[in-house]
């Protein structure tokens, strides 16, 4: 789960560590008062979404007058923002943060994230903190330093000095440095972490710290022992239905085509896509139904793709394990088409346990579907008739 | 013969009286598995599903002679699990628990450091050798004895593929789901070198997807010590959506290159033949195994 800018401020000042002064605002009358009461020079306002590429994408802005605070926010709220990390598709603006700008001497790049390759938290940081940091890795403009952690999460003193040292800080920047990863490392263990990204960290001159920008991504499966974090999370977001679908046991992210996809199993998703694509159709989602669903989890993940308009038509492509057999899917799509009364042409290959019971359970239900004997032709047939479809119109 | 088990292989299962636990212990023994017992803390001293019932992986190895242990304990107890059976020197762990979180893992691998368990997922399918040993999740119907060894980090697909080579007229020696996770035990490489390493494998499925470098170290390691038998490999995720492909910091430790394209290069190159497509790998196994002989 990606916790928003606002919230992850929130989140890491309960640690101490400095954030700027600020608030968010829903409207640009809010953004002007709050720009206000801040009483400073200058002020930052910047459009909450789940993605960074914001700076260059208009979506943080500097101003030095309230007035032109709720002018920013005004032409930033309702409209949907597309950076290079969003996809078209973009995100929605519902929400703005305003802060006070703040004088920067230096800036750091610093993350910490899980190095899945040797099973270790890792340490990440820059000498230079900006959006443009993943372009100069990659064109070797700048170097990354990093720092192993421990199991337990907790920086070793020593160590930390001797990463900032290779940062080239100031002895006087040192302590705030040494004490903000300790916070940072703490942070990220109690909030089961995936990555905690401050890009950029500031370091002024009298060796205080400051995160001016903050991301946090928490650990969707570690959710059941953050109730505080799952409040956070915000359904109207295409985040937020992605977790309430994993708290219905399915994985669901919408795509912009028009084949509807059911599978069982991620592989087995990832599979259905490249063969979708492969025969240059478009697939609408990606989804996974993991083997703890039952048929009412299914259901709620097919309620989905039927709800979605630009859904012409859906395929399921199934092979049914021990535990969630091909009727188990079937009876989630039944339950679906009962509840939503939407009907698409389904296509369907079920393959593995229970097949055959399948079958009759959707005939039960009264869903007419065409049936495929393998994952290929299930797949050519969709197109297909996706295809067809836009012939007719 | 086959890898990772045997017919000497016994088995407990941790977690075997929840769902999941009854369920599957039941159609291991139904199968043929030799499950001699289970571990539920508090319920020590207790029958279930005709075994005995054990508070602790150590009393049960002790009793019982196991020299396996499945997990099927929820995620919010998995890790510890798992660091009971590694603490306990249980030879093989075989962990099926879906969405264990990762930090855990972190725990997890710590406590793998120096001892002697092999640890197989979570998120695993389990392992799969036809007519001898089920440990696991997976359907069975279509596996049948033979030579090919499948190793996967996908359930559904191993299923998928290992119906594809039945139906060619193969079998299969093992099927290993390594797990889905980031973060997991036995790796795609050191699982592919004990297929290397079993006379009874001719030839080896890899199933990969993205995410990770797992992949890449594979290919690099084949393309390295030449394995003078049949490897097909199918990587799935071309089209995975773009907000689950979009790297954010993820890639700087993983070096950019944990795309589907990036890892079939990878194994292509190291002389891996690469599947077309999800529906052809047991077709392109048939032709690789002519090839060969």
């Amino acid at each position: 789960m990606k916790l928003q800018e606002f919230q992850s401020k929130m989140l890491l000042a309960r640690y101490g560590i400095p954030v700027p002064r600020g608030d968010i605002a829903l409207t640009a009358d809010d953004a002007r008062r709050i720009a206000f009461e801040l009483n400073t020079e200058g002020f930052a306002v910047k459009a909450q979404v789940p993605a960074g590429g914001r700076g260059r994408s208009k979506g943080v802005v500097l101003v030095s007058s309230p007035e032109e605070a709720g002018a920013a926010a005004r032409a930033m709220l309702g409209r949907t923002l597309v950076t290079e990390q969003t996809g078209p598709v973009g995100y929605p603006v519902r929400q703005v943060l305003v802060e006070e700008a703040v004088t920067v001497d230096r800036s750091l790049y610093l993350a910490i994230l899980i190095d899945t390759a040797r099973a270790e938290m890792a340490v990440l940081a820059g000498p230079e903190g900006s959006e443009e940091i993943e372009d100069k890795l990659r064109s070797a403009e700048t170097t990354i330093e990093r720092l192993h952690l421990a199991a337990s999460g907790k920086p070793d003193r020593a160590d930390a000095e001797a990463l900032a040292l290779r940062l080239e800080l100031e002895s006087r920047q040192i302590p705030a440095f040494v004490a903000l990863l300790e916070q940072l490392a703490s942070a990220f263990v109690e909030n089961d972490a995936t990555l905690i990204e401050l890009n950029p960290l500031a370091i002024t001159k009298s060796g205080a710290v400051i995160a001016l920008d903050a991301k946090i991504i928490s650990d969707d499966n570690a959710m059941f022992r953050h109730p505080d974090l799952m409040a956070l999370r915000d359904e109207r977001e295409d985040d937020g239905v992605e977790v309430a679908a994993q708290s219905r046991q399915l994985n669901y992210v919408r795509m912009d085509g028009n084949i509807g996809v059911v599978a069982n199993g991620a592989g087995l998703g990832l599979a259905t896509l490249d063969m979708i694509c492969a025969a240059n159709g478009r697939p609408a989602n990606f989804m996974d139904i993991r083997t703890t669903a039952n048929s009412l989890d299914i259901a709620y993940g097919c309620s989905l793709l039927l709800e979605n308009p630009a859904v012409r038509a859906i395929l399921v492509n199934v092979h049914g394990g021990g535990m969630q057999p091909c009727d188990t899917i079937a009876d989630g799509l039944g339950i679906a088409t009962r509840r939503t009364g939407l009907k698409r042409p389904t296509i369907v290959r079920l393959a593995g346990n229970n097949a055959e019971y399948a079958r009759f359970r959707l005939q039960n239900f009264g869903v007419k579907v065409i049936d495929c004997p393998d994952m290929w032709s299930a797949v050519t047939r969709a197109v297909a008739t996706v295809q067809d479809m836009g012939e007719t119109r | 013969m086959s890898i990772l088990v045997d017919a000497d292989t016994t088995v407990i299962c941790q977690g075997v009286t929840g769902r999941s636990g009854t369920h599957y212990s039941a159609a291991m023994i139904e199968y043929g598995t030799s499950v001699v017992g289970g571990v539920r803390p508090g319920r020590g001293g207790s029958r279930h599903l005709s075994l005995p019932v054990f508070d602790t992986v150590a009393s049960a190895k002790a009793e019982t002679g196991a020299n396996t242990s499945m997990v099927f304990v929820p995620p919010d107890n998995a890790a510890a699990a798992m660091i009971e059976a590694i603490e306990a020197e249980m030879p093989l762990v075989v962990a099926l628990t879906e969405r264990v979180p990762i930090q855990d893992m972190i725990r997890v691998s710590d406590a793998l450091r120096g001892g002697i368990t092999t640890l197989v997922g979570p998120n695993s399918q389990g392992i799969l050798a036809p007519g001898l040993c089920k440990i696991g999740v997976m359907a069975t119907g279509s596996e049948r004895k033979g030579h090919i060894g499948i190793l996967s980090r996908s359930a559904s697909l191993t299923s998928e593929v290992t119906a594809q080579v039945s139906a060619v007229g193969l079998g299969q020696s093992t099927t290993v789901g390594i797990g889905g996770d980031a973060i997991h035990g036995l790796s795609m490489r050191a699982c592919f070198e004990l297929f290397l390493a079993d006379p009874e494998t001719h030839g080896v499925i890899v199933i990969g997807e993205i995410g990770g470098t797992e992949e890449e170290e594979l290919a690099e390691f084949i393309a390295k010590t030449k394995p003078d038998m049949p490897v097909v490999a199918l990587v799935v995720g071309r089209h995975a959506p773009v907000r689950r492909r979009m790297g954010h910091s993820g890639a700087f430790i993983d070096g950019l290159a944990n795309d589907a394209e990036g890892k079939i290069r990878a194994l292509e190159s190291a002389g891996v033949t690469i599947a077309e497509s999800p529906h052809l790998v047991g077709e392109m196994m048939r032709q690789a195994m002519l090839v060969d002989a």
